[in-house]
């Protein structure tokens, strides 16, 4: 039974994951790193500190951050399909990802922003920096290193996202986990998807850690 | 002469969560186009919160700060932060751009007011050059030792030409030998490009080494001020005296040989 097919369809279920993983990764930023600034500068400790703004980003994204993936999925069915046009799919399968990892990715870059030093920030400002200046180039430049950290982490758990949207149709190793593990009881065939995605998750997590190290500068050497 | 810092009647307070602390109390001080004016007191006095004044990091309560004639508070954000670069500041940590080479720490504040990289660069080789660390210019601050990040933070500090320094604690992270070599590099920018310095400290050796006059400060009240000589030769406060005294110690750190000189050991 291991035949052309079965490794064409592993190939293609590769291939579909990463579209999913790497364009919801892309577009999560979109939204998520935006968002993830808006907290750090809106916070009470930041740099423009907004009481208002700040619990309005803050709640939703607690919100979306509390609903199970499973069910936002099936939740957005409807949103989905007035994007893409069909509710199944690689492509439909971007826009659940995308929801549900932007506030996720805000709560990253928040966190990653809260870490650079106060003093930074504050030497800035005695130059006569403006706010924009300090988010572009102190906030985000010092912050560097672990916000990548920060987006291997979130490539990371959408590739186990995309993984479990294979259980409505939504394509790559996950569909294919389910489909013959799952409903035609090969578990040979589940076995090697699964290790297939953690393979993935391996490769993608090294290449990470690989580039914040190499564009660190705070320690000596 | 106009003094170049005007300071009226300040007052800051801070709210925490039990208490609140009011760090400045009715503060007046001018300072002149050239001195190097030190603000000494016990941690916690609020010679900080003062320094932070004069450039708006920190805004006042009440009272007036006026730098080269405008009154700071009267400026619009665009004016202030236009004001900020003819002052300059230092900090103890340093506060350098980690992720940014020596040259392109220095290059920082000339970006800010939009010079273009080329002259820019040119700019920042000379103030390396100034405070004697040429050959560092491509080494990232992890890699320079507390004495050389203050001079990269002071080559930076001069890149747009300011009128006004401010040190806040610049020289409290350092050992002895480095303090000394720091403040020599302090004085000679002061009579080289005749930049007015504000030196926080609570080390009466650093006043000692480098001011021109001294104004303490106690528990957020300023207790005394004039040139130094006459400050230190009478304190008439008990703040003062504290700290001309108890600092003896330290002025023998910096002083070395001198210790036992005339004294009679």
């Amino acid at each position: 039974m291991w035949d052309k097919v079965i490794f064409e369809m592993l190939g293609e279920g590769i291939l579909t994951t990463l579209y999913m993983t790497l364009t919801s990764t892309a577009l999560g930023y979109g939204l998520g790193l935006p968002m993830g600034i808006a907290l750090a500068v809106t916070d009470k400790q930041g740099l423009k500190p907004n009481a208002v703004v700040y619990k309005i980003l803050d709640f939703i994204a607690n919100i979306i951050r509390s609903i199970p993936f499973l069910i936002l999925l099936i939740l957005l069915i409807p949103f989905t399909r007035l994007v893409i046009g069909k509710s199944y799919g690689p492509s439909a399968t971007i826009v659940p990802l995308v929801i549900a990892a932007a506030p996720f990715i805000a709560r990253m870059v928040e966190s990653s922003i809260q870490e650079v030093d106060k003093g930074v920030i504050e030497a800035a400002q005695s130059m006569g920096a403006g706010t924009f200046t300090i988010i572009w180039k102190v906030l985000l430049k010092e912050a560097r290193t672990s916000l990548i950290v920060g987006a291997t982490i979130a490539i990371g758990t959408i590739l186990g996202y995309s993984a479990m949207a294979g259980a409505v149709g939504g394509g790559g190793l996950g569909d294919i986990a389910i489909r013959y593990g799952y409903y035609r009881y090969q578990t040979d065939i589940m076995l090697v998807t699964v290790l297939l995605l953690i393979a993935l998750v391996q490769i993608l997590q090294g290449i990470g850690m690989m580039i914040s190290k190499k564009l660190d500068h705070r320690t000596a050497g | 002469m106009e003094p170049i810092i005007q300071i009226r009647n300040v007052f800051k307070t801070f709210e925490g969560k039990e208490h609140i602390v009011e760090a400045l109390k009715d503060i007046n001080l001018d300072i002149y186009p050239g001195e190097i004016y030190g603000i000494i007191g016990m941690s916690g006095a609020g010679k900080s919160t003062l320094v932070r004044c004069l450039n708006f990091l920190e805004k006042p309560d009440k009272g007036t700060v006026t730098v080269e004639g405008r009154e700071l508070s009267s400026l619009s954000d665009k004016e202030l932060r236009a004001a900020r670069t003819g002052i300059s500041m230092i900090f103890q940590h340093f506060n350098l751009l980690m992720q940014r080479n020596v040259l392109d720490n220095i290059c920082f504040p000339l970006e800010i007011v939009g010079v273009g990289k080329k002259a820019a660069r040119k700019r920042a080789m000379e103030l390396l050059e100034v405070v004697g660390l040429s050959e560092k210019a491509k080494a990232y601050p992890s890699q320079l030792s507390g004495g050389q990040k203050q001079r990269v933070a002071i080559a930076r500090a001069l890149a747009n030409h300011p009128k006004i320094l401010l040190c806040d604690e610049a020289t409290s992270a350092l050992d002895p030998q480095t303090t000394k070599a720091i403040l020599e590099l302090l004085k000679e920018i002061n009579e080289r490009y005749g930049i007015t310095i504000v030196i926080i400290t609570h080390e009466m050796a650093v006043v000692q080494e480098i001011c021109t006059h001294v104004a303490i400060i106690d528990q957020g009240d300023l207790v005394e001020a004039g040139p130094v000589m006459e400050v230190f030769q009478a304190p008439k406060t008990q703040a003062a005296r504290k700290l001309v005294f108890q600092d003896e110690q330290t002025y023998d750190r910096l002083s070395e040989s001198k210790k036992f000189d005339g004294r009679g050991a």
